[in-house]
């Protein structure tokens, strides 16, 4: 295609799926890691509703990420999937497990939510922690050899993406509760507010952690970051993420404020996937496959590319308006339980 | 684990995943058109029995699309973490038409399914009708991608090799290969079908049990014309579908009939039944009707099809399990003919809705349709092998390189979790068909329903069966 590097559209195209699908489905995976500190199961009907109506939309973002990635980089589909192999499939159980969690909780008789509730912290839990550990896997390497992964079964498998696993709960749980913040009040509200700070804490943390961690196991990446005059760009990321994490812990001690903590956070998950994007650009199969390497042939990409620009916009008006829908506070004996 | 080898394990993990995945689609893709026929048949007659029978059904299709987005998820994953080397060879071709499939569903579900659900007092009844018009044909866009996506794995077309890799040089000779057209219609009607004989087979057992009301008649009657006039059409597409197999796949059809060797002048004759031995190269205690098999398949008296020993060993796929599962497959559509048949029969002596005998009949017929379109594939799927895509890549080539242990690991976690979540989702459907369908079903749901005590987007909620009636909130209401 004169001009026109799809490879490039299309590495756009799928790092905005990731990123749809991680703050969506973050906040509501956020919801059922933080189940466990919330016990009256009124209150747990509560939570739930403020996302009942948009949870599977969200999801649909994965499924769109991992298809264009079939698609689009059919090598990157296939070497990533297979390295990744346990953490992937265990993430597709939690999910499945925690879908239909949502669902049945609604259709069992009241005082009999305790299985459902379980299974739905379970599979929050387990999703988002596998989600975590498949990142770190893809962020510490994948070895590539003939175009096939190279490694064993548990390459995984390191304290590193172990690390990344934990965070990552932290982080959708610190979605979670400043989500609620802005679509409850009252008691759930109080107690979303004291949980933020410590959440928020443990994000600094592990970011700090993968910040340090990575530039110092790859030269390439340090060279990046370090050299002038990368650094002058590249600093205001980490500058904005301990003002924004300032603001939030700010806004929360003060009770008139709802929506702010939520969008902070938002803000601070989008400085944190820049931060990666940084580092990892342009290998779609860190440290040595590139997006060009793993490109599907331009008729391939130009053929996909017709329906995806015709779909998404549409997707993301309906989106929008479905969330503009359901905006508001939920409040105890609205929806159902 | 059992002595199998990662790449059986590998193969019964998809083939377990998709087995499960493809009832739920082939529910849905059926009960959407019924859906769109109802509320057609309901805005042109203004008779209550459609709306009624609309609703009813539309919460049992809630379910089975809910069921089949979960379990399609999976699907989505697992060609990449479990076929690798299919995907590294073939995925500039299948990894299109596979997004594209997605794209068609994300976009149905994104926006005519909410409307369809719980849009009946939110939108005018042109616009509700409408909504579910497209959810119908999103889902046989869906089959239309997905068929696609896998004639081509049969019948390769439009397409060259270059490293090693498949490029696709004309798309609509790869969307439209040889097989595509007969696989796309033999798919959706017997989509069309399994829903056929789960309603007909739903209505007998309210009849049977004394319930028994306009909506229940009207949908067995509904059901039975079904039967009557698409299970042989289905038949005939069968036939089609088969004649190109023959043109395109000698081998499976070589297997399908359990034919080993050609006698030089003497015609193919149709193995009934029997055992076909791959390792001593012939189908064991045959009943065997002489001609048949060249009448069937060629249509003439003397022609003979290839038989197995024409091809290599190396490229004969398992015969016995495509000999059986393709006269599964077979018997349930001579059966389902039948059922149709006995009901034109019974409906010329108006004894339709009585007699006791057919319909014990229908209601053991209901999962005829599933059954056979689970035959069906394995026949197609297994009737493939030894390849994955036919002539260039052989599944053993394919798979991903994953130890036994992983595999095993991951398919009894596969095993455990479809059987409980899916066991309780089809418990859950069975309960909702076991309740209904009353007279006023549809009106009902104005008072409160769809919209109201429901969230949009969500397949599963649009059910509230199993619950407290009496919702107070309806969260639109507070904007």
């Amino acid at each position: 295609m004169v001009g026109i590097d799809l490879t490039f559209i299309w590495a756009v195209i799928i790092i905005f799926s990731i990123m749809m699908y991680v703050v969506m489905d973050g906040f509501d995976l956020g919801i059922g890691i933080l189940f466990p500190f919330v016990k009256g199961s009124e209150e747990r009907g509560v939570m739930m509703n403020t996302v009942a109506p948009i949870w599977d939309g969200n999801e649909t973002w994965l499924v769109l990420g991992g298809a264009g990635l079939y698609g689009a980089f059919p090598l990157a589909y296939g070497v990533v999937l297979p390295a990744l192999y346990l953490p992937l499939i265990f993430m597709l159980i939690g999910l499945i497990f925690r879908g239909v969690a949502f669902e049945f909780r609604f259709k069992v008789d009241v005082g009999k939510e305790g299985l459902w509730d379980k299974s739905f912290i379970v599979g929050s839990v387990l999703a988002t922690f596998c989600q975590g550990v498949a990142l770190g896997g893809f962020i510490q390497g994948i070895p590539v050899v003939n175009r096939q992964y190279a490694g064993g079964p548990l390459d995984w498998l390191t304290p590193f993406s172990l690390f990344c696993g934990l965070g990552l709960i932290a982080a959708y749980a610190l979605l979670g509760s400043t989500w609620l913040i802005m679509k409850t009040e009252g008691h759930i509200q109080a107690r979303m507010r004291t949980l933020t700070r410590p959440l928020l804490l443990i994000l600094l943390l592990v970011m700090g952690g993968v910040s340090l961690w990575t530039p110092l196991s790859h030269e390439a990446i340090a060279q990046r970051w370090f050299t002038f005059p990368n650094i002058l760009w590249f600093m205001p990321v980490p500058i904005l993420v301990v003002v924004t994490a300032v603001g939030l812990l700010k806004s929360i001690q003060r009770e008139e404020i709802h929506s702010t903590p939520f969008v902070l956070t938002l803000i601070l998950i989008f400085l944190g996937y820049s931060g990666l994007g940084i580092s990892l650009w342009p290998y779609i199969i860190p440290p040595s496959v590139t997006i060009w390497d793993a490109a599907s042939p331009p008729q391939s990409q130009l053929f996909l590319l017709i329906g995806t620009l015709f779909i998404i916009p549409m997707t993301l008006m309906y989106t929008a308006w479905g969330y503009y829908v359901f905006r508001g506070k939920v409040r105890a004996g609205e929806g159902y339980h | 684990m059992f002595g199998l080898e990662a790449l059986d394990l590998a193969r019964i993990q998809f083939a377990f995943t998709v087995s499960f995945h493809i009832i739920f689609p082939a529910l849905s893709i059926g009960m959407a058109s019924f859906l769109a026929v109802l509320e057609g048949l309901w805005l042109k007659t203004r008779d209550s029995t459609y709306r009624d029978l609309y609703h009813f059904w539309l919460k049992v299709f809630a379910v089975f699309f809910g069921m089949g987005v979960v379990s399609g998820l999976v699907m989505a994953y697992e060609f990449g973490t479990n076929w690798s080397g299919f995907v590294e060879f073939a995925g500039n071709v299948t990894g299109p038409l596979l997004t594209y499939e997605v794209l068609t569903a994300f976009f149905i579900e994104a926006g005519f399914l909410g409307v369809m659900l719980f849009g009946w007092n939110r939108v005018g009844p042109g616009l509700h009708f409408f909504s579910t018009v497209m959810v119908a044909l999103g889902t046989l866009t869906s089959t239309f991608w997905i068929l696609s996506s896998n004639s081509w794995m049969h019948t390769p077309d439009g397409y060259e090799i270059v490293d090693g890799r498949v490029i696709p040089i004309n798309w609509l000779d790869v969307i439209f290969s040889p097989s595509f057209p007969f696989r796309w219609a033999h798919m959706s009607i017997a989509a069309y079908l399994s829903v056929a004989f789960l309603v007909g087979a739903s209505a007998a057992w309210h009849l049977l049990r004394g319930n028994d009301n306009p909506a229940i008649r009207k949908m067995f009657s509904m059901a039975m014309w079904m039967a009557l006039l698409v299970a042989p059409i289905q038949a005939m597409v069968g036939d089609a579908h088969g004649l190109n197999t023959l043109e395109h796949q000698p081998t499976k059809i070589a297997a399908i009939e359990g034919h080993w060797e050609n006698v030089p002048g003497e015609p193919t004759p149709l193995i009934l039944f029997g055992w076909p031995d791959m390792e001593r190269e012939e189908t064991r205690f045959k009943v065997e009707i002489p001609v048949l098999g060249s009448l069937i398949l060629k249509h003439s008296f003397t022609e003979q099809i290839p038989a197995l020993k024409d091809f290599p060993k190396e490229d004969r796929p398992p015969a016995y399990v495509v000999f059986w599962s393709f006269r599964i497959m077979v018997l349930m559509g001579l059966l389902m003919i039948a059922t149709g048949f006995w009901s034109l029969y019974l409906r010329w002596r108006h004894h339709l809705y009585e007699n006791k005998a057919f319909l014990r009949a229908v209601m053991f017929m209901g999962p005829s349709g599933l059954i056979a379109v689970l035959a069906g594939w394995f026949t197609t799927e297994v009737g493939r092998q030894p390849w994955v895509v036919y002539g260039l890549l052989r599944t053993k080539d394919a798979v991903s390189n994953h130890g036994v242990g992983q595999l095993s690991l991951t398919l009894i976690s596969f095993v455990v979790v479809y059987f409980a979540v899916f066991g309780i989702g089809t418990v859950y459907a069975l309960r909702i068909i076991g309740k209904g369908p009353h007279t006023g079903e549809g009106k009902q749901s104005t008072a409160g329903g769809p919209g109201h005590d429901r969230h949009t987007k969500r397949p599963l909620s649009a059910t509230n069966a199993g619950f407290e009636q009496g919702h107070t909130h309806d969260d639109l209401d507070r904007n």
